[in-house]
Protein backbone atom coordinates (compact mmCIF):
# COMPACT_ATOMS: atom_id res chain seq x y z
CA UNK A 1 0.00 0.00 0.00
CA UNK A 2 2.95 2.03 0.34
CA UNK A 3 3.47 2.32 -2.94
CA UNK A 4 0.45 3.41 -3.39
CA UNK A 5 0.52 6.60 -2.19
CA UNK A 6 2.27 8.75 -4.93
CA UNK A 7 -0.12 6.95 -7.13
CA UNK A 8 -3.09 8.33 -5.22
CA UNK A 9 -1.66 12.02 -4.83
CA UNK A 10 -0.78 12.47 -8.73
CA UNK A 11 -4.69 10.52 -9.36
CA UNK A 12 -5.93 13.50 -7.59
CA UNK A 13 -3.94 16.08 -9.15
CA UNK A 14 -5.39 14.81 -12.24
CA UNK A 15 -8.69 14.70 -11.32
CA UNK A 16 -8.47 18.48 -10.01
CA UNK A 17 -6.98 19.45 -13.70
CA UNK A 18 -9.46 17.41 -15.64
CA UNK A 19 -13.00 16.32 -13.90
CA UNK A 20 -14.41 12.82 -14.44
CA UNK A 21 -11.13 11.84 -16.45
CA UNK A 22 -12.03 8.99 -18.63
CA UNK A 23 -9.64 6.89 -17.27
CA UNK A 24 -10.56 6.70 -13.29
CA UNK A 25 -11.61 3.80 -11.61
CA UNK A 26 -15.15 4.25 -10.78
CA UNK A 27 -16.00 3.78 -6.99
CA UNK A 28 -18.23 0.50 -6.91
CA UNK A 29 -21.02 0.10 -3.40
CA UNK A 30 -21.30 -3.41 -2.28
CA UNK A 31 -24.55 -3.54 -4.28
CA UNK A 32 -22.58 -2.60 -7.51
CA UNK A 33 -20.74 -5.94 -6.93
CA UNK A 34 -23.09 -8.28 -6.38
CA UNK A 35 -24.55 -6.85 -9.74
CA UNK A 36 -21.52 -7.13 -11.71
CA UNK A 37 -20.94 -10.92 -9.84
CA UNK A 38 -25.01 -11.71 -11.08
CA UNK A 39 -23.75 -10.30 -14.63
CA UNK A 40 -20.69 -12.67 -14.60
CA UNK A 41 -22.63 -15.68 -14.07
CA UNK A 42 -24.98 -14.80 -16.07
CA UNK A 43 -22.20 -14.25 -19.30
CA UNK A 44 -19.52 -16.79 -18.22
CA UNK A 45 -19.85 -20.80 -18.18
CA UNK A 46 -17.35 -23.34 -17.43
CA UNK A 47 -14.40 -24.87 -18.99
CA UNK A 48 -12.14 -27.37 -17.87
CA UNK A 49 -10.26 -26.43 -14.72
CA UNK A 50 -12.17 -23.30 -14.68
CA UNK A 51 -15.21 -23.69 -12.69
CA UNK A 52 -18.10 -20.75 -12.11
CA UNK A 53 -16.72 -20.41 -8.73
CA UNK A 54 -14.28 -18.51 -9.35
CA UNK A 55 -16.79 -15.93 -10.07
CA UNK A 56 -17.65 -15.60 -6.59
CA UNK A 57 -15.50 -12.95 -4.64
CA UNK A 58 -13.82 -14.06 -1.55
CA UNK A 59 -13.54 -11.07 1.06
CA UNK A 60 -9.95 -10.08 0.08
CA UNK A 61 -11.41 -9.45 -3.52
CA UNK A 62 -14.51 -8.23 -2.04
CA UNK A 63 -12.16 -5.58 0.16
CA UNK A 64 -9.76 -4.37 -3.02
CA UNK A 65 -12.76 -3.77 -5.28
CA UNK A 66 -14.42 -1.44 -2.82
CA UNK A 67 -11.65 1.03 -1.72
CA UNK A 68 -9.52 0.36 -5.22
CA UNK A 69 -7.05 -1.22 -3.97
CA UNK A 70 -6.22 0.83 -1.38
CA UNK A 71 -8.71 0.13 1.80
CA UNK A 72 -8.30 1.04 4.95
CA UNK A 73 -5.76 -0.05 7.41
CA UNK A 74 -8.32 -1.03 10.00
CA UNK A 75 -9.88 -3.01 7.44
CA UNK A 76 -6.81 -4.53 5.55
CA UNK A 77 -4.88 -5.54 8.79
CA UNK A 78 -7.46 -8.04 10.20
CA UNK A 79 -8.11 -9.60 6.83
CA UNK A 80 -3.94 -9.67 5.82
CA UNK A 81 -3.79 -11.58 9.48
CA UNK A 82 -6.39 -13.81 8.22
CA UNK A 83 -4.99 -14.52 5.16
CA UNK A 84 -1.24 -15.23 6.90
CA UNK A 85 -3.09 -17.33 9.45
CA UNK A 86 -4.44 -20.02 6.74
CA UNK A 87 -0.90 -20.50 4.90
CA UNK A 88 0.19 -23.65 5.51
CA UNK A 89 4.03 -22.83 6.44
CA UNK A 90 6.20 -26.26 6.24
CA UNK A 91 8.80 -27.24 8.96
CA UNK A 92 12.28 -27.23 8.18
CA UNK A 93 14.44 -25.82 5.60
CA UNK A 94 12.41 -23.59 3.17
CA UNK A 95 14.66 -23.59 0.45
CA UNK A 96 14.73 -26.13 -2.25
CA UNK A 97 16.06 -27.21 -5.74
CA UNK A 98 16.84 -23.46 -7.34
CA UNK A 99 16.90 -25.08 -10.60
CA UNK A 100 13.36 -26.47 -10.76
CA UNK A 101 12.40 -23.36 -9.16
CA UNK A 102 13.87 -21.82 -12.42
CA UNK A 103 11.37 -23.42 -14.30
CA UNK A 104 8.51 -23.09 -12.30
CA UNK A 105 9.56 -19.61 -12.44
CA UNK A 106 9.58 -19.32 -16.71
CA UNK A 107 6.55 -21.65 -17.10
CA UNK A 108 3.44 -19.50 -17.64
CA UNK A 109 0.80 -22.08 -17.91
CA UNK A 110 -1.42 -23.21 -14.52
CA UNK A 111 -5.15 -22.87 -13.59
CA UNK A 112 -5.97 -21.49 -17.06
CA UNK A 113 -8.67 -23.58 -18.52
CA UNK A 114 -6.60 -24.92 -21.50
CA UNK A 115 -4.25 -26.11 -18.33
CA UNK A 116 -4.72 -29.48 -17.02
CA UNK A 117 -4.81 -29.44 -13.54
CA UNK A 118 -1.68 -30.35 -11.73
CA UNK A 119 0.58 -30.49 -14.86
CA UNK A 120 3.18 -28.14 -15.77
CA UNK A 121 1.87 -25.70 -13.90
CA UNK A 122 4.05 -22.75 -13.41
CA UNK A 123 4.25 -19.14 -11.06
CA UNK A 124 4.54 -17.24 -14.18
CA UNK A 125 7.47 -15.21 -12.34
CA UNK A 126 8.98 -13.92 -15.31
CA UNK A 127 5.66 -12.27 -16.72
CA UNK A 128 6.17 -9.61 -13.98
CA UNK A 129 9.66 -9.62 -12.27
CA UNK A 130 13.23 -9.86 -13.30
CA UNK A 131 14.96 -12.56 -11.96
CA UNK A 132 17.80 -14.38 -12.98
CA UNK A 133 20.10 -11.71 -15.52
CA UNK A 134 19.89 -14.79 -17.71
CA UNK A 135 16.55 -14.27 -18.66
CA UNK A 136 16.67 -10.31 -20.24
CA UNK A 137 12.78 -11.41 -21.00
CA UNK A 138 11.33 -10.47 -17.55
CA UNK A 139 8.22 -8.21 -17.50
CA UNK A 140 8.20 -5.72 -15.40
CA UNK A 141 4.35 -5.45 -13.39
CA UNK A 142 6.28 -6.28 -10.46
CA UNK A 143 9.66 -5.35 -8.69
CA UNK A 144 12.70 -6.89 -9.38
CA UNK A 145 14.03 -9.63 -7.73
CA UNK A 146 17.45 -9.90 -9.03
CA UNK A 147 19.80 -10.51 -6.51
CA UNK A 148 16.77 -10.85 -3.76
CA UNK A 149 18.82 -13.68 -1.56
CA UNK A 150 22.43 -11.96 -2.08
CA UNK A 151 20.50 -8.42 -0.23
CA UNK A 152 18.36 -10.27 2.29
CA UNK A 153 20.47 -13.61 3.53
CA UNK A 154 19.12 -17.08 3.73
CA UNK A 155 17.70 -16.82 8.01
CA UNK A 156 15.05 -19.08 8.64
CA UNK A 157 12.99 -16.15 8.86
CA UNK A 158 13.73 -14.73 5.32
CA UNK A 159 12.97 -18.33 4.33
CA UNK A 160 9.39 -18.34 6.04
CA UNK A 161 8.65 -14.76 4.26
CA UNK A 162 9.65 -15.92 0.30
CA UNK A 163 7.52 -18.86 0.99
CA UNK A 164 4.43 -17.17 2.60
CA UNK A 165 4.82 -14.30 0.20
CA UNK A 166 4.57 -16.76 -2.91
CA UNK A 167 1.87 -19.15 -1.24
CA UNK A 168 0.00 -15.70 -0.34
CA UNK A 169 0.82 -12.44 -1.02
CA UNK A 170 -2.17 -11.04 0.09
CA UNK A 171 -0.74 -11.79 3.63
CA UNK A 172 1.52 -9.09 3.36
CA UNK A 173 -0.17 -6.26 1.25
CA UNK A 174 -4.12 -7.07 1.16
CA UNK A 175 -4.61 -5.58 -2.40
CA UNK A 176 -1.23 -6.74 -3.75
CA UNK A 177 -1.57 -7.28 -6.90
CA UNK A 178 0.36 -10.43 -7.50
CA UNK A 179 -1.42 -13.44 -7.46
CA UNK A 180 -2.06 -16.36 -4.16
CA UNK A 181 -0.55 -19.11 -6.09
CA UNK A 182 -0.40 -21.23 -2.97
CA UNK A 183 -3.82 -20.35 -1.67
CA UNK A 184 -5.29 -20.55 -5.26
CA UNK A 185 -3.64 -24.06 -5.60
CA UNK A 186 -1.85 -23.42 -8.93
CA UNK A 187 1.30 -24.26 -6.92
CA UNK A 188 2.27 -26.85 -4.71
CA UNK A 189 4.26 -26.50 -1.27
CA UNK A 190 7.66 -28.27 -3.16
CA UNK A 191 7.20 -26.20 -6.16
CA UNK A 192 6.81 -23.06 -3.43
CA UNK A 193 10.12 -24.29 -2.08
CA UNK A 194 11.80 -24.36 -5.10
CA UNK A 195 11.09 -21.01 -6.02
CA UNK A 196 12.46 -20.38 -2.48
CA UNK A 197 15.32 -22.08 -3.04
CA UNK A 198 15.69 -19.80 -6.89
CA UNK A 199 15.41 -16.66 -4.73
CA UNK A 200 17.25 -17.10 -1.56
CA UNK A 201 20.41 -19.79 -2.90
CA UNK A 202 23.77 -18.42 -2.62
CA UNK A 203 24.01 -20.51 -6.22
CA UNK A 204 20.78 -19.59 -7.59
CA UNK A 205 21.69 -17.76 -10.89
CA UNK A 206 19.63 -14.75 -9.13
CA UNK A 207 22.07 -14.29 -6.66
CA UNK A 208 25.18 -13.78 -9.12
CA UNK B 1 -11.79 -0.50 -53.72
CA UNK B 2 -10.54 2.10 -50.64
CA UNK B 3 -8.56 -0.72 -48.95
CA UNK B 4 -6.43 -1.09 -51.69
CA UNK B 5 -5.88 2.68 -52.30
CA UNK B 6 -5.05 2.84 -48.87
CA UNK B 7 -2.88 -0.40 -49.07
CA UNK B 8 -0.95 1.25 -52.20
CA UNK B 9 -0.53 4.81 -50.69
CA UNK B 10 0.62 3.08 -47.41
CA UNK B 11 3.53 1.13 -49.54
CA UNK B 12 4.29 4.54 -51.27
CA UNK B 13 4.94 6.17 -48.14
CA UNK B 14 7.20 3.21 -46.61
CA UNK B 15 10.18 4.09 -48.52
CA UNK B 16 10.48 7.24 -46.59
CA UNK B 17 10.42 5.48 -43.37
CA UNK B 18 12.17 2.33 -44.69
CA UNK B 19 15.21 4.98 -44.41
CA UNK B 20 14.43 5.95 -40.98
CA UNK B 21 15.27 2.51 -38.87
CA UNK B 22 15.56 -1.28 -39.40
CA UNK B 23 12.45 -1.40 -37.57
CA UNK B 24 10.45 0.67 -40.64
CA UNK B 25 11.96 -1.79 -43.03
CA UNK B 26 10.79 -4.50 -40.87
CA UNK B 27 6.62 -3.01 -40.93
CA UNK B 28 6.88 -2.30 -44.19
CA UNK B 29 7.96 -5.79 -44.97
CA UNK B 30 5.38 -7.12 -42.82
CA UNK B 31 3.01 -4.79 -44.07
CA UNK B 32 3.60 -5.78 -47.85
CA UNK B 33 3.08 -9.66 -47.34
CA UNK B 34 0.36 -9.38 -44.49
CA UNK B 35 -2.62 -11.52 -46.11
CA UNK B 36 -5.28 -8.55 -44.43
CA UNK B 37 -6.41 -8.21 -47.89
CA UNK B 38 -7.31 -11.90 -48.35
CA UNK B 39 -9.21 -11.77 -45.43
CA UNK B 40 -11.61 -9.14 -47.02
CA UNK B 41 -11.57 -10.76 -49.82
CA UNK B 42 -12.75 -13.84 -48.20
CA UNK B 43 -15.20 -11.86 -46.03
CA UNK B 44 -16.73 -10.34 -49.03
CA UNK B 45 -17.68 -13.84 -50.40
CA UNK B 46 -19.32 -14.99 -47.13
CA UNK B 47 -21.02 -11.70 -47.11
CA UNK B 48 -22.86 -12.45 -50.44
CA UNK B 49 -22.88 -16.31 -49.78
CA UNK B 50 -26.41 -17.74 -49.51
CA UNK B 51 -26.70 -20.41 -46.90
CA UNK B 52 -28.84 -21.53 -44.06
CA UNK B 53 -32.03 -22.52 -44.17
CA UNK B 54 -33.39 -19.13 -45.51
CA UNK B 55 -30.73 -19.88 -48.45
CA UNK B 56 -30.01 -15.67 -47.75
CA UNK B 57 -26.88 -13.87 -48.01
CA UNK B 58 -26.32 -11.29 -45.27
CA UNK B 59 -26.01 -8.20 -47.91
CA UNK B 60 -29.39 -6.79 -46.04
CA UNK B 61 -27.50 -7.23 -42.37
CA UNK B 62 -27.99 -4.09 -40.49
CA UNK B 63 -24.85 -3.10 -39.14
CA UNK B 64 -26.43 0.16 -37.78
CA UNK B 65 -26.41 2.27 -40.41
CA UNK B 66 -29.22 0.98 -42.33
CA UNK B 67 -29.32 -2.72 -44.18
CA UNK B 68 -26.62 -3.62 -46.38
CA UNK B 69 -24.88 -0.45 -45.53
CA UNK B 70 -21.03 -1.26 -44.35
CA UNK B 71 -19.37 1.90 -44.87
CA UNK B 72 -18.93 3.53 -41.44
CA UNK B 73 -20.90 0.47 -39.78
CA UNK B 74 -17.74 -0.77 -37.52
CA UNK B 75 -16.23 3.05 -36.38
CA UNK B 76 -20.05 3.18 -34.94
CA UNK B 77 -20.38 0.05 -32.87
CA UNK B 78 -21.11 -1.13 -30.31
CA UNK B 79 -24.72 0.27 -30.37
CA UNK B 80 -27.86 0.08 -29.39
CA UNK B 81 -30.09 -1.33 -31.90
CA UNK B 82 -34.32 -1.14 -31.57
CA UNK B 83 -35.34 -4.51 -32.69
CA UNK B 84 -33.31 -6.48 -30.44
CA UNK B 85 -33.24 -3.61 -27.90
CA UNK B 86 -29.69 -4.57 -26.85
CA UNK B 87 -25.91 -3.16 -27.22
CA UNK B 88 -24.48 -5.40 -29.78
CA UNK B 89 -20.61 -5.12 -31.15
CA UNK B 90 -19.62 -6.29 -35.18
CA UNK B 91 -19.76 -9.61 -34.04
CA UNK B 92 -23.22 -10.47 -31.98
CA UNK B 93 -24.98 -8.08 -34.84
CA UNK B 94 -23.24 -10.71 -37.15
CA UNK B 95 -24.30 -13.10 -34.88
CA UNK B 96 -27.79 -11.61 -35.17
CA UNK B 97 -28.08 -11.60 -39.22
CA UNK B 98 -27.05 -14.89 -39.23
CA UNK B 99 -30.08 -16.14 -37.16
CA UNK B 100 -32.20 -13.71 -38.22
CA UNK B 101 -31.41 -13.50 -42.35
CA UNK B 102 -30.30 -16.79 -42.84
CA UNK B 103 -32.31 -19.07 -40.30
CA UNK B 104 -29.51 -20.19 -38.84
CA UNK B 105 -29.16 -22.13 -35.18
CA UNK B 106 -27.03 -19.63 -32.40
CA UNK B 107 -25.40 -23.13 -31.76
CA UNK B 108 -24.34 -23.58 -35.70
CA UNK B 109 -23.59 -20.33 -35.87
CA UNK B 110 -20.98 -20.47 -32.83
CA UNK B 111 -19.88 -23.92 -33.02
CA UNK B 112 -16.85 -22.10 -34.26
CA UNK B 113 -16.41 -18.50 -33.76
CA UNK B 114 -12.32 -18.19 -33.15
CA UNK B 115 -10.38 -20.39 -36.06
CA UNK B 116 -6.60 -20.70 -36.62
CA UNK B 117 -3.82 -20.37 -38.73
CA UNK B 118 -4.65 -23.37 -41.04
CA UNK B 119 -8.79 -22.75 -40.79
CA UNK B 120 -10.08 -19.04 -40.23
CA UNK B 121 -13.55 -18.91 -39.19
CA UNK B 122 -16.19 -17.21 -40.80
CA UNK B 123 -16.36 -14.40 -38.63
CA UNK B 124 -12.96 -13.64 -38.32
CA UNK B 125 -13.47 -13.17 -42.36
CA UNK B 126 -16.44 -11.34 -42.25
CA UNK B 127 -15.10 -9.19 -39.48
CA UNK B 128 -11.94 -8.28 -41.53
CA UNK B 129 -14.43 -7.37 -44.63
CA UNK B 130 -17.06 -4.93 -42.19
CA UNK B 131 -13.94 -3.16 -40.60
CA UNK B 132 -12.00 -2.45 -43.86
CA UNK B 133 -15.02 -0.20 -44.50
CA UNK B 134 -14.38 2.16 -41.73
CA UNK B 135 -11.00 2.64 -42.23
CA UNK B 136 -10.49 6.08 -42.11
CA UNK B 137 -13.37 6.97 -40.12
CA UNK B 138 -13.48 8.47 -36.69
CA UNK B 139 -14.35 5.80 -34.15
CA UNK B 140 -17.67 6.72 -32.67
CA UNK B 141 -19.60 4.11 -31.08
CA UNK B 142 -23.07 4.55 -29.54
CA UNK B 143 -23.30 7.24 -26.12
CA UNK B 144 -26.44 8.59 -26.42
CA UNK B 145 -29.16 5.72 -25.54
CA UNK B 146 -29.36 4.94 -21.75
CA UNK B 147 -28.94 1.16 -22.74
CA UNK B 148 -25.32 2.29 -24.15
CA UNK B 149 -24.56 4.72 -20.98
CA UNK B 150 -25.21 1.58 -19.18
CA UNK B 151 -22.94 -0.78 -21.18
CA UNK B 152 -20.29 1.55 -21.23
CA UNK B 153 -20.81 2.51 -17.15
CA UNK B 154 -20.68 -1.79 -16.64
CA UNK B 155 -17.85 -1.84 -19.39
CA UNK B 156 -15.69 1.02 -16.91
CA UNK B 157 -16.44 -1.56 -13.64
CA UNK B 158 -15.89 -4.29 -15.37
CA UNK B 159 -12.31 -3.08 -16.90
CA UNK B 160 -11.53 -2.39 -12.35
CA UNK B 161 -13.36 -5.36 -11.60
CA UNK B 162 -10.59 -8.02 -9.44
CA UNK B 163 -11.91 -11.52 -9.71
CA UNK B 164 -11.06 -15.42 -10.53
CA UNK B 165 -8.64 -17.62 -9.49
CA UNK B 166 -5.46 -15.22 -9.62
CA UNK B 167 -7.52 -11.93 -8.41
CA UNK B 168 -7.20 -10.18 -11.87
CA UNK B 169 -8.78 -7.25 -13.58
CA UNK B 170 -8.17 -5.87 -16.91
CA UNK B 171 -6.58 -3.15 -14.79
CA UNK B 172 -4.13 -5.12 -13.46
CA UNK B 173 -2.14 -5.96 -16.57
CA UNK B 174 -3.65 -2.92 -18.36
CA UNK B 175 -3.50 0.08 -15.41
CA UNK B 176 -0.15 1.39 -15.36
CA UNK B 177 1.98 2.97 -17.48
CA UNK B 178 4.99 1.89 -19.26
CA UNK B 179 4.86 -1.72 -17.99
CA UNK B 180 5.59 -5.05 -20.14
CA UNK B 181 4.92 -8.92 -19.48
CA UNK B 182 7.73 -10.57 -20.96
CA UNK B 183 8.68 -8.31 -23.76
CA UNK B 184 4.85 -7.31 -24.54
CA UNK B 185 4.72 -3.35 -23.98
CA UNK B 186 0.76 -3.13 -21.64
CA UNK B 187 -1.59 -0.37 -23.30
CA UNK B 188 -3.21 1.54 -20.39
CA UNK B 189 -6.79 1.02 -21.86
CA UNK B 190 -8.40 3.63 -19.63
CA UNK B 191 -6.43 6.05 -20.65
CA UNK B 192 -7.49 7.33 -24.37
CA UNK B 193 -3.43 7.74 -25.28
CA UNK B 194 -3.19 4.88 -25.08
CA UNK B 195 -6.76 3.43 -26.08
CA UNK B 196 -6.43 5.37 -29.08
CA UNK B 197 -3.99 4.13 -31.18
CA UNK B 198 -4.54 0.78 -29.94
CA UNK B 199 -8.41 0.22 -30.87
CA UNK B 200 -7.97 1.67 -34.06
CA UNK B 201 -6.04 -1.16 -35.50
CA UNK B 202 -8.47 -3.99 -33.83
CA UNK B 203 -9.43 -6.53 -35.58
CA UNK B 204 -6.42 -7.53 -36.94
CA UNK B 205 -3.94 -9.73 -38.91
CA UNK B 206 -1.12 -11.24 -35.88
CA UNK B 207 2.26 -12.42 -37.58
CA UNK B 208 3.11 -14.71 -34.74
CA UNK B 209 0.36 -17.01 -35.03
CA UNK B 210 -0.31 -16.39 -38.43
CA UNK B 211 -3.80 -15.71 -37.33
CA UNK B 212 -6.83 -13.06 -37.71
CA UNK B 213 -8.00 -11.82 -34.28
CA UNK B 214 -11.34 -10.32 -33.39
CA UNK B 215 -12.28 -8.31 -29.84
CA UNK B 216 -14.04 -11.00 -29.10
CA UNK B 217 -11.43 -13.18 -29.21
CA UNK B 218 -9.33 -10.94 -27.41
CA UNK B 219 -12.23 -10.60 -24.31
CA UNK B 220 -11.95 -14.56 -24.55
CA UNK B 221 -8.09 -14.63 -24.35
CA UNK B 222 -7.76 -11.90 -21.92
CA UNK B 223 -10.32 -14.06 -19.58
CA UNK B 224 -8.81 -17.20 -19.90
CA UNK B 225 -5.34 -15.68 -18.86
CA UNK B 226 -6.86 -14.27 -16.01
CA UNK B 227 -7.44 -18.03 -14.82
CA UNK B 228 -11.61 -16.67 -15.22
CA UNK B 229 -14.29 -19.15 -16.09
CA UNK B 230 -14.91 -18.55 -20.41
CA UNK B 231 -16.79 -15.56 -20.90
CA UNK B 232 -19.71 -16.68 -23.45
CA UNK B 233 -19.38 -15.28 -27.44
CA UNK B 234 -21.17 -11.91 -27.71
CA UNK B 235 -22.20 -11.97 -24.40
CA UNK B 236 -23.06 -8.18 -22.32
CA UNK B 237 -19.97 -8.29 -20.48
CA UNK B 238 -18.00 -8.81 -23.46
CA UNK B 239 -19.71 -6.09 -25.58
CA UNK B 240 -19.82 -3.48 -22.30
CA UNK B 241 -15.91 -4.00 -22.30
CA UNK B 242 -15.75 -3.53 -26.05
CA UNK B 243 -18.13 -0.47 -25.81
CA UNK B 244 -16.25 1.07 -22.86
CA UNK B 245 -12.64 0.57 -24.95
CA UNK B 246 -14.19 2.05 -27.65
CA UNK B 247 -15.45 4.92 -26.49
CA UNK B 248 -12.18 5.65 -24.21
CA UNK B 249 -10.76 5.75 -28.04
CA UNK B 250 -13.41 7.84 -29.36
CA UNK B 251 -12.21 10.23 -32.22
CA UNK B 252 -9.35 8.18 -33.45
CA UNK B 253 -9.64 7.78 -36.87
CA UNK B 254 -9.81 3.68 -37.77
CA UNK B 255 -6.95 2.25 -39.24
CA UNK B 256 -7.79 -1.64 -39.55
CA UNK B 257 -7.67 -3.92 -40.12
CA UNK B 258 -4.18 -3.99 -38.92
CA UNK B 259 -0.88 -6.43 -38.90
CA UNK B 260 -0.03 -6.86 -35.50
CA UNK B 261 3.35 -8.51 -33.72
Amino acid sequence: MRHSLPLCFAAMLAACAAPATIGERPEVTTGDLDRITAVLKRDFHERGQAKMDRIELDAVQRLCNLHSDNPPEALAKPLEQAQFKAIPFPEGNLIGDWKRGERVAQSGRGSMWSDKPGVQDGGSCYNCHQLSPREPAHGTLGPSLAGFGKLRGTSAEMQKYAYGRIYNSKAYNVCSQMPRLGHAGTLNEQQIKDLVGLLLDPASPVNQ
Amino acid sequence: MTFKLGLVLALAAAPALAQQSPYAEYQRMALENAPVELFELGGEELWKKRQGPKNASLERCDLGQGPGVLKGAYAGLPRHFADTDRVMDLEARLLHCMTTLQGRSRQEATKRVFGNADRPSEMEYLSAYVARQSNGMKIAPGRTHPKEQEAYDLGRKLFFHRAGAWDFSCASCHGEEGKRIRMSDLPVLSNPQFARPLMATWPAYRVSTSSFVTLQWRMNDCYRQMRMPEPTFGSDTTIALIAYMMATAAGEPYRGPAIKR
